[in-house]
């Protein structure tokens, strides 16, 4: 029989931190935070559903928070969050079919989704205030 | 070249390699995403709509049969695509026995979360 391998500590890749960051892998970690702050946003989702359920008080309660400084700036983190999350997702899946591979390509469909995703974020606000008056 | 005989009898034994399952979770997470694009970008717009509405406008743009089970489908693909989103994010970064616990209250806060909403949009669909 041979002796099961000791455990120990092997030298690891080099750390991340000693990357240049760039737009490849700046948009690469993007998406993934845009995904986890979703999910956090998708607690308040239910929070605001449930209260919706509960009762006008409960409600209203919601449409105070929603509607103070610190709810407005929550708000539009959220819309910027989705609508990066949403292009960078129709980005990966335009690799997933095999378009798109060539680098001047990638740096394109890159900055597509940077100022697509701020783009979006800001016409919905203005629609959004031009609807409340 | 047959695959077996590349592995010693004793990484055979420990079910070394691949974990076979990855193709399905790659699917499911593309899946999922496609079904919530239209899903997701319906409902920011209807927000954006409802964005000066009181409560009982809200209450009656959500007792609408179509928004109600658009909201039931938005929900449930919601929070299944977060569970696996969330599943990856688990197994890259954490590497010890808390990953299985990690993941089973991940599973279950996704669940609650699922069943909270949709329980809280069929109330105010079903209610009079």
């Amino acid at each position: 029989m041979t002796n099961p391998t000791p455990k120990r500590l092997r030298p690891l890749s080099p750390n991340i931190q000693i990357y240049r960051p760039q737009l490849t892998s700046v948009l690469s970690i993007a998406n993934r935070i845009s995904g986890i702050v979703l999910s956090l946003y998708a607690v308040l989702l239910v929070a605001w559903l449930v209260a919706a359920a509960a009762g006008a008080q409960a409600y209203s309660t919601i449409q105070v928070i929603i509607h103070s400084w610190p709810g407005q700036i929550l708000l539009f983190g959220c819309t910027f969050s989705f609508f990066l999350h949403l292009c960078g997702s129709i980005r990966h899946l335009i690799w997933d079919a095999y378009y798109g591979f060539e680098l001047r390509t990638i740096y394109a469909s890159g900055w597509t989704v940077v100022f697509l995703s701020t783009a979006l974020t800001a016409i919905a606000w203005i629609i959004s205030l031009f609807l409340a008056g | 070249m047959n695959k077996e005989g590349m592995r010693s009898p004793l990484s055979c034994a420990q079910g070394l390699g691949s974990a076979k399952t990855g193709v399905e979770q790659w699917w499911r997470e593309r899946v999922s995403a496609i079904a919530l694009l239209p899903l997701t970008v319906w409902f920011a717009a209807s927000l954006i709509v409802h964005t000066g509405s009181d409560y009982p406008t809200f209450l009656a743009w959500l007792r609408t049969p179509i928004t109600s089970l658009l909201m039931v489908l938005l929900l449930a693909g919601l929070f299944y695509h977060m569970a696996l989103g969330l599943q990856v994010v688990i197994e890259d970064y954490i590497h010890s026995t808390l990953k299985t616990f990690a993941l089973l209250g991940m599973r279950f806060g996704c669940g609650v979360l699922a069943v909270a909403g949709i329980l809280s949009t069929l109330r105010i669909a079903l209610s009079r």
